[in-house]
């Protein structure tokens, strides 16, 4: 008798969905392993760089959190606003706002004790992404202007803005490079574990990571946002105002990417330079991806995609590759784990 | 009479800023009125601009690297339609993923091959064609590289196969009702395949002519959001071909106008008319707003059943 096995259409085993990012990322790695070969570099050296060797130090590690600091509040920032059928592609020019505003606070705030400096500097860099994300969440609500493309010529403005600023009053004026003054020591977020440069910016992601897992599952307001999420007509049966619902996702995403703004100030330059993000606000949309979408998924997978960001730098020291594979990396498994979690959809069936 | 030179100035510049735009426009036209948003544009566009500058300083034929940039761009356009068309995911996530995968690779790629260099390569570009030098006042708006010429031919080519082609009904036809296309015997994954690599290859020679024509080197920031607001265009343009030629010409104007606005003398700061172009088109959205419908299968995969 011959058993033969088929892919129906049915859901996969749970165990199965479980593994789905990882297969992911095997297949990410096999396929940028070509890349790998033909900058003249052996994978499995390389992969020992990426994923291992970051890994095999205390400091390492920390720096691994350093990295993915900026990550896990670009990513919860994307989760909530596609969880909730926002398409905020905006996160950049949020987090730009929310650097602007801690390096004006950071040098203003002269004499207030730093626990309070610092809460003012997050509420600060909160409130000025959400006003970088306001325009296009009117221009959605009120006007029905697609917010994919204004979020994203926002990020653009947002640039020019910083070099604008950097390139004028707040150019340095002792060392006239375009960078704004150091800020007060008191406005600098406390170090975790010295010499490690991991910053009080890492409980404050994961702070924001909890807070919108509690609003998206345990509040009306987070029903509400996940029922537009999943198509505005079911929103609209159950009685939803989506306009209404949208504008609060669209400001609550662009304040938590504004925080990643004031961690990285406060945190890591201690001023503003007009290269605070190498499009962390991007790769947001990676990890919110990669985590389904799911903040704690998004959190995990900001970690990873710090880890890799990590690793690209040990590649290109030792191995001699361009740190772009890096960035390379992160988008291919960002395309792969899409094209994957179609899997879930599928079980192996035997027939007779 | 310096005013009239201004204005012949303002007015090349304005059609050559105006030209990437056409492209990656006409491209995207093609994608979205066969149902698919490509957010890919941005990265395809880099990609052109990248693998255009390559050929043509390896083989020293420009026109070979147009070529080039076209066939990668096509295979673009394919890589995003076997995401969005092929497995249907989402299209806002897969093309902003083909995006960031193409800007990566094609810096891993430009690193590898030219190295890290002080200065960066350069190729001598295009020349301007001076065939029409004797014409009195246009002669010195009219000398424009043979590229431009081609964007402004697309705008009559690509009404003409949107609305007077077989192949073009069936491109809106699977854009606005794939399941009665499909009725009808249109193979709708087929029509959406050839329109995603028609529009990538077209939006890759955009990318393409700003390193062979207008700079002759490649910068990492050569796009500079060109992409998006080429999606911004479609919009504005209201999904019609002959729009986009008056949409692209107005955001040439003002990006040809923001230059010599900076060389003026205006008490701002030069980042303000940098930024200019791109308010502007956030402006143009509100105010086309709510008269904005494009096709009505766009974002919503074709799942034959």
């Amino acid at each position: 008798m011959k058993i033969n096995y088929r892919l129906v259409r049915s859901p996969a085993p749970a165990w199965f969905s479980a593994i789905i990012p990882l297969l992911a990322i095997v297949v990410t790695f096999l396929i940028t392993s070509v890349f790998i070969i033909i900058a003249g570099a052996n994978p499995f050296e390389a992969y020992y760089y990426f994923l291992i060797s970051p890994l095999t130090s205390k400091i390492g590690i920390l720096e691994v959190l350093v990295k993915s600091t900026p990550l896990i509040l670009t990513g919860a920032a994307v989760t909530i606003a596609f969880a909730s059928g926002y398409w905020n592609i905006g996160a950049e020019g949020q987090l730009y706002a929310g650097a602007v505003a801690a390096a004006w606070l950071g040098t203003t705030l002269i004499g207030v004790p730093q626990p309070a400096a610092i809460l003012i500097m997050l509420l600060g860099g909160f409130i000025a992404g959400m006003l970088w994300a306001l325009i296009p969440a009117i221009l959605k609500v009120k006007l029905s202007v697609d917010e994919v493309v204004t979020t994203l010529l926002m990020n653009y403005v947002a640039l020019f803005f910083v070099s604008a600023l950097l390139n004028g009053p707040w150019r340095d004026p002792v060392s006239n490079w375009p960078q704004s003054p150091d800020i007060l020591a008191s406005t600098m977020m406390p170090k975790l574990f010295p010499p490690s440069r991991l910053h009080f910016g890492f409980i404050v992601g994961v702070l924001a990571v909890v807070t919108i897992w509690f609003i998206l599952s345990r509040t009306g307001l987070g029903m509400r946002m996940r029922s537009v999420g999943m198509g505005q007509e079911a929103a609209r049966f159950m009685g939803v105002k989506i306009g209404r619902t949208m504008f609060i996702t669209a400001l609550i995403s662009g304040g938590i990417a504004g925080l990643a703004g004031v961690t990285e100030v406060a945190g890591i330059h201690f001023h503003l330079i007009d290269a605070i993000s190498p499009g962390y606000g991007y790769t947001g949309i990676i990890a919110a991806t990669l985590g389904n979408l799911n903040p704690f998924g998004s959190m995990a997978a900001s970690l990873f995609l710090g880890l890799i960001s990590t690793g690209s730098q040990a590649v290109s020291r030792s191995l001699g590759v361009p740190t772009f594979l890096g960035d390379v990396v992160q988008a291919t498994l960002l395309l792969v784990t899409l094209a994957m979690f179609l899997l879930r959809n599928y079980t192996l069936r035997k027939v007779e | 009479m310096e005013i009239i030179l201004f204005i012949q100035n303002l007015l090349a510049a304005t059609l050559r800023v105006a030209t990437p735009l056409m492209f990656g426009t006409m491209g995207e036209l093609f994608a979205e009125r066969s149902g698919v948003l490509n957010l890919g544009i941005e990265g395809t566009m880099f990609l052109g601009a990248f693998v255009g500058f390559t050929v043509a300083s390896f083989t020293g034929s420009l026109w070979l690297g147009v070529l080039a940039a076209l066939f990668a761009g096509g295979l673009a356009g394919l890589l995003m339609s076997f995401f969005a068309v092929r497995l249907g995911v989402n299209q806002h996530v897969s093309g902003l993923g083909i995006t960031l995968l193409l800007v990566s690779l094609s810096l891993f790629f430009f690193r590898i091959i030219f190295g890290e260099n002080q200065l960066p390569p350069k190729i001598e570009p295009f020349p301007q064609m001076t065939f029409l030098e004797g014409v009195p006042f246009l002669g010195p708006i009219l000398a424009q590289y043979a590229l431009t010429y081609i964007a402004i031919l697309l705008v009559p080519l690509v009404w003409w196969i949107l609305f007077r082609t077989n192949f073009g009904l069936d491109i809106r036809a699977v854009g606005e009702n794939p399941e009665a296309a499909d009725a009808a015997g249109v193979n709708v994954y087929r029509t959406r395949h050839i329109a995603l690599a028609i529009g990538g290859g077209l939006m890759a020679v955009g990318g393409a002519f700003l390193t062979l024509a207008q700079l002759g080197s490649f910068t990492f920031g050569i796009i500079a959001g060109r992409g998006w607001v080429c999606i911004a265009l479609i919009i504005f343009a209201n999904w019609q071909p002959q729009r986009v030629l008056w949409g692209a010409l107005l955001f040439g104007g003002i990006f040809a106008l923001q230059l010599r606005l900076q060389t003026t003398g205006l008490k701002l700061p030069y980042e303000a008319f940098l930024a200019l172009p791109y308010i502007v088109t956030i402006i143009a959205l509100a105010i086309t707003g709510r008269k904005a419908t494009g096709p009505a299968a766009v974002l919503k995969p074709y799942k034959r059943e």
